[in-house]
């Protein structure tokens, strides 16, 4: 059986946003550590993905039919376990041992993970990939659609831009790129600036759609109005997020790239997002 | 004013072939693959001309890839392909890919264990335009990548070969690829390849000579002018130079108590230094001579000019096996 997404409605979404969020919390808390902002950041977006879009059997990951999620920032892992975690396909024992020695988690993914496509985290890799996906499951005739995730830092790498240019080029409407546009960087706040990042994209091609990427609403109406792009396009949504989303005292640090809590804070932080929930 | 002799040439095709040749053979056998199996396909990186890889892309046009000038996304495309059940031949230039799109062959690749095999063209100092286009280090890099199977085979008939090899085993693979007129060594009927082993071509008692590539040709006409001086030398053959055949260095270095090791690539790293650190690990003392290139970028020039420049010619390795002399100049 595949899971078919029946429109879950606004709040549904927002309500599995909220979980995915509540178990990163989780993870991290258990570490001390981690890439927490960017996963809190993108969880509207993954929640609408994986409960909207994508089309999966979360029984049996391998199915050649599914849809397929790329997530190129393999350091975002976190917010990628969480949602296999949310789908069961991660079990909570697995989850606990995110980040520690010699776990099939690690910080960053690694294809072997069930539920993950490619080992991600030396960015630029994924959107190449993405594109021989398309182009690979358009040579069988499948139906199947590939959704890769990107970070605007990751931008900066002259691979993504190569395979901007090849996705459109070949013309592979089943590839919609979602760039998550948080504004930070290894080095702190946007190194190089990157905008504007909407018009790169439309004069490589692409077609484009830009919203805040922690509006659930926003998101689900800009992948419906990509939807209905020539079958020839590549689509790229570009989602204006904010790091730490859901819990405003990682919001308000000015280094949000990679997280350190001490142990007693993490329960005011979890407490924060009960607090702040939508 | 220069004189029509003196021009370096063409596309990196091997120079001065005598003997027999096959024009293409990665490109025709890979057509030929292309119509039993469904999933090949192929990629170039705007080489395809120059990479053989013509033959395929005119049966098959549908499943055929350009990326452009652009080696990195031609990988990351092919282990894409791979990941949905596709046999990805990307065939373009070893400098371009062993420089500029290693990470991606390490990671996209090789870490995925995608079934993406990767043609490389110009291998070692084959083109004449200098060093952007030499391959000088590629068996040297691609040795240290794990999860990648690494082979540079001797003459057309292996090549064929090793494409089919490639094609039915599943990994990545890293195959130095000879274009254009390329060599007949050996003979067709009977022959075999293996991956991962090495093949005794001709017993000897006084030296052993152990090469890659084209350059056990070399090895051979060496071994025949050694003969007519009275030593008789070994000639080991190893195609591939990951997985190494540790087993046949050692038992061919034991048996003759010296070593002559020719390869179309850096001294440094390469097959010589994989049979160096195989004898030592099995503590086996015996003199080891490598042949190859030296430390320094190499200039524009034919391979028959480079090739005796720098010591890879027929004349250098029939000195070194005859000879006992164990330091470069």
């Amino acid at each position: 059986m595949t899971t078919t997404h029946v429109a879950p409605t606004v709040q549904k979404l927002a309500d599995t946003a909220y979980r995915l969020r509540e178990r990163m919390m989780t993870m991290a808390a258990d570490k001390g550590e981690g890439y927490i902002a960017q996963g809190l950041g993108i969880a509207d977006v993954l929640a609408v993905i994986y409960f909207r879009q994508l089309r999966f059997d979360p029984a049996n990951p391998e199915w050649i039919g599914r849809d397929r999620f790329l997530m190129s920032t393999g350091h975002y892992s976190i917010a990628l376990y969480a949602v296999l975690g949310e789908l069961g396909i991660l079990d909570d024992e697995l989850l606990a041992t995110y980040g520690l020695n010699g776990s099939e988690l690690p910080m960053s993914t690694f294809d072997e993970t069930p539920g993950v496509e490619i080992t991600g985290g030396s960015l630029g890799h994924g959107l190449g990939q993405a594109v021989g996906m398309a182009l690979g499951l358009r040579l069988d005739g499948g139906d199947q659609r590939i959704i890769c995730e990107l970070s605007d830092g990751e931008l900066q790498e002259g691979s993504t831009w190569e395979a901007a240019m090849a996705a459109a080029s070949f013309g592979v409407g089943n590839l919609t790129a979602v760039v998550d546009a948080n504004g930070i960087q290894a080095d702190g706040p946007m190194v190089l600036d990157m905008e504007p990042i909407a018009a790169k994209w439309r004069a490589f091609g692409w077609a484009v759609e830009e919203v805040d990427g922690n509006s659930i609403e926003q998101i689900v109406e800009a992948f419906d109005r990509l939807a209905v792009r020539p079958d020839d396009t590549p689509r790229v949504l570009i989602a204006r997020t904010t790091p730490g989303t859901g819990v405003p005292t990682i919001v308000a640090r000015d280094r949000a790239h990679f997280v350190r809590i001490g142990d007693a804070e993490w329960q005011n932080l979890i407490a924060e997002l009960e607090e702040n929930r939508g | 004013m220069a004189k029509l002799d003196d021009r370096a040439g063409g596309m990196g095709e091997i120079a001065d072939i005598d003997g027999p040749y096959e024009v293409a053979p990665f490109g025709t056998e890979l057509a030929r693959l292309g119509e039993i199996d469904e999933r090949i396909v192929g990629l170039s990186a705007d080489m395809s001309k120059f990479s053989d890889i013509i033959p395929f892309r005119d049966r098959f046009p549908h499943r055929y890839f350009n990326a452009g000038m652009a080696e990195q996304d031609a990988v990351t495309m092919a282990a894409g392909l791979a990941k949905v059940g596709k046999v990805a031949f990307c065939a373009t230039y070893a400098a371009f890919l062993t420089r500029r799109a290693l990470d991606f062959i390490a990671v996209s690749c090789a870490h995925s264990k995608a079934n993406v095999k990767i043609l490389a063209g110009s291998p070692g100092l084959v083109n004449p335009y200098g060093a952007t286009h030499q391959s000088l280090e590629d068996l040297v890099v691609l040795r240290s990548i794990p999860d990648i199977t690494v082979i540079d085979p001797c003459d057309a008939v292996e090549l064929r070969h090793v494409v089919r090899t490639a094609a039915e085993t599943d990994g990545t693979f890293y195959i130095r690829n000879l274009r254009g007129k390329v060599p007949v060594v050996f003979d067709e009927d009977g022959f075999q390849f293996e991956i991962g082993k090495a093949r005794l071509l001709r017993p000897g008692h006084d030296v052993a000579v152990i090469g890659t590539g084209f350059m056990t040709e070399r090895a051979l006409t060496a071994a025949d002018a050694a003969a007519a001086q009275g030593v008789s030398a070994a000639v080991l053959h190893v195609p591939t130079i990951k997985p190494l055949d540790t087993e046949a260095i050692c038992e061919t270095a034991s048996a003759v108590g010296r070593v002559v090791v020719v390869e179309n690539g850096l001294r440094v790293g390469g097959l010589g230094s994989a049979v160096v650190e195989t004898l030592h690990d099995a503590g086996i003392h015996v003199p080891v001579l490598r042949i190859g290139l030296g430390d320094r970028f190499h200039p524009c020039g034919s391979q028959a000019y480079n090739e005796a420049r720098f010591g890879l010619d027929d004349a250098a390795i029939t000195e070194a096996v005859i000879s006992n002399r164990w330091e470069f100049a």
